[in-house]
């Protein structure tokens, strides 16, 4: 098995969402988890703090620091799922039915096996 | 910390919405209203941006609890500083006493029943206006967002905001003060919140249009409401259960009245079967106890009216004299056209249909019943039992002018389709 980062990129909630469609949102996202679970792979995941982060660019000598990578896209990545996987295509199935695409994009990484 | 296994329960995020509104107003003072209910939205929001990643904490009431607290104190604190730095801001909130954070800082959940009751009296003060109640109560105790408010009243959402702006500004204006009325005056403001109560359920009861979950969620939420003032030694009075009683038996019907898709069933054609009987029985004992007054009020005699039909376990088992009897009593008392209807429906159960159609001809040009489509699709029915197909038709179209909804649209052309 090799290990797959998925990155969520938001786009953003409605306004004026209620009470009763901020839980959906969050039933949905514990039910595609749970599915992924029952099939005996692992899935972890992280919240990242908002904001932009840093991106740091060693430029002879000289360490630049900015604001980023996604500043000027103003869009943010609300957080990462690490799971197991055989290959790419794998890891597209898993993601097809994630309530995140109704809400943003994800980016699919592998993590290069030792 | 994480539980996927944990789902969480029905309308959880709507319920503990209101229980922390409730809670933090009380803290912080009405005038803070809008603050609390700030902060409570944004403590939901950060659930929805962590619990997908982390996973659903062990005690998420406790949770939201936490964060909408801690929220609620950084926008005090916030707002504290900002009256220091700024003496426009000061002079303006000089006479604004910032509420003590110390009762905040405790970890502990508060008593529940006795917050939302006094958040329940404060959306139904007298001093907000009348046609703003229902909304406010329903946004604040009940947890409903603007969109849901709107799409149960078949309102603009905008129509609601105002409404909504100006009910929050009577409340800052008026100094109303958040908790239980004083003894005195807890008769009056009792009657505001029935009264509310009441139309609250008939928004969602009345099945004539809009989103049929959301309108479902309001006449549950009035139920609520008036079960917990039912629970509370304070408010619990024979008028209290009267009321509950109409809201029970009227719901009880609720799993019967409209088919999957979407077409109303009259009472005569309902399978009785699928009435909730856990609501009859609920319903029949808080009648019971609304007896126990020396007053008949108008609630008293619609839930012995709704009771009468949810005793008989058919149509043709109906008790049509005693109803003719209860719509007598109370037409005595509201005058109402709407009842004189109704009343004329249940005379023509016992005198055929000609006798009703002449009861109803006496209220045929009130005018609240102009745009009111039962009316005709009730004399529709009548001529069609009287056998006068032609009249009974032409009724029928007249109906299908004035008629509000899909449901209703579709019901009536299905009638007038069984006549040619």
């Amino acid at each position: 098995m090799k290990k797959f980062i998925m990155l969520l990129h938001d786009a953003g909630f409605p306004d004026d969402i209620s009470p009763d469609q901020i839980q959906a949102i969050i039933q949905r996202y514990v039910a595609w988890r749970q599915k992924i679970q029952a099939n005996g792979r692992k899935v972890d995941g992280h919240k990242l703090t908002d904001g932009e982060g840093r991106v740091m660019r060693g430029a002879s000598g000289a360490t630049k620091v900015t604001d980023g990578p996604y500043a000027e896209a103003r869009e943010v990545i609300g957080g990462l799922f690490i799971v197991e996987a055989n290959n790419y295509d794998e890891v597209v199935e898993l993601s097809k039915d994630c309530p995140h695409l109704d809400f943003g994009s994800i980016e699919i990484r592998e993590v290069q096996p030792t | 910390m994480a539980n996927d296994a944990l789902a969480l329960v029905d309308h959880l995020f709507r319920r503990q919405a209101g229980q922390m509104v409730a809670t933090l107003t009380r803290t912080l003072g009405s005038r803070h209203l809008t603050l609390a209910e700030d902060a409570v939205q944004e403590a939901l929001l950060t659930a929805m941006q962590q619990w997908p990643f982390r996973g659903v904490p062990d005690n998420p009431e406790a949770w939201l609890f936490r964060v909408a607290r801690n929220r609620a104190l950084d926008r005090l604190r916030h707002g504290k500083m900002a009256a220091d730095k700024e003496p426009a801001i000061a002079r303006e909130s000089a006479t604004v006493e910032w509420p003590s954070v110390a009762p905040l800082l405790r970890e502990e959940l508060p008593a529940v029943e006795d917050d939302q009751l006094g958040l329940l009296f404060l959306t139904c003060h007298p001093a907000v206006p009348a046609d703003a109640r229902v909304a406010l109560a329903l946004k604040l105790a009940g947890g409903f967002s603007v969109g849901e408010i709107a799409r149960a009243f078949l309102s603009q959402e905008s129509t609601i905001a105002q409404r909504l702006v100006r009910a929050k500004r009577a409340l800052r204006d008026g100094n109303i003060s958040f908790g239980m009325p004083e003894p005195h005056e807890l008769a009056e403001r009792l009657d505001s919140v029935i009264d509310a109560l009441y139309l609250m359920f008939n928004e969602g009861y009345a099945a004539t249009a809009g989103d049929q979950l959301v309108r479902d969620a309001v006449a549950f939420e009035a139920i609520r409401l008036a079960r917990m003032l039912a629970a509370h030694p304070a408010t619990v009075c024979p008028r209290v259960y009267a009321l509950l009683a109409l809201m029970l038996l009227h719901a009880a019907r609720f799993p019967a009245r409209v088919d999957s898709e979407g077409t109303l069933f009259l009472l005569r054609e309902q399978d009785r079967g699928k009435w909730d009987r856990a609501a009859i029985a609920e319903g029949m004992r808080a009648l019971d106890a609304a007896a126990a007054g020396d007053t008949v009020t108008a609630l008293h005699l619609e839930a012995g009216i709704a009771a009468c039909h949810a005793a008989v376990p058919s149509w043709e088992a109906t008790d049509w004299p005693r109803i003719v009897e209860l719509y007598d009593e109370l037409f005595a008392l509201t005058a109402s056209p709407v009842v004189a209807v109704n009343r004329a429906i249940a005379v023509s159960r016992i005198e055929g249909p000609l006798a009703g159609l002449a009861a109803l001809e006496a209220i045929e040009n009130a005018a609240a019943l102009e745009r009111y489509p039962l009316l005709p699709a009730i004399q529709a029915e009548l001529w069609r039992e009287a056998g006068d197909l032609e009249r009974a038709a032409a009724c029928y179209r007249v109906a299908l002018g004035l008629a509000r909804s899909s449901p209703e649209h579709r019901w009536l052309t299905s009638r007038l389709s069984l006549l040619v």
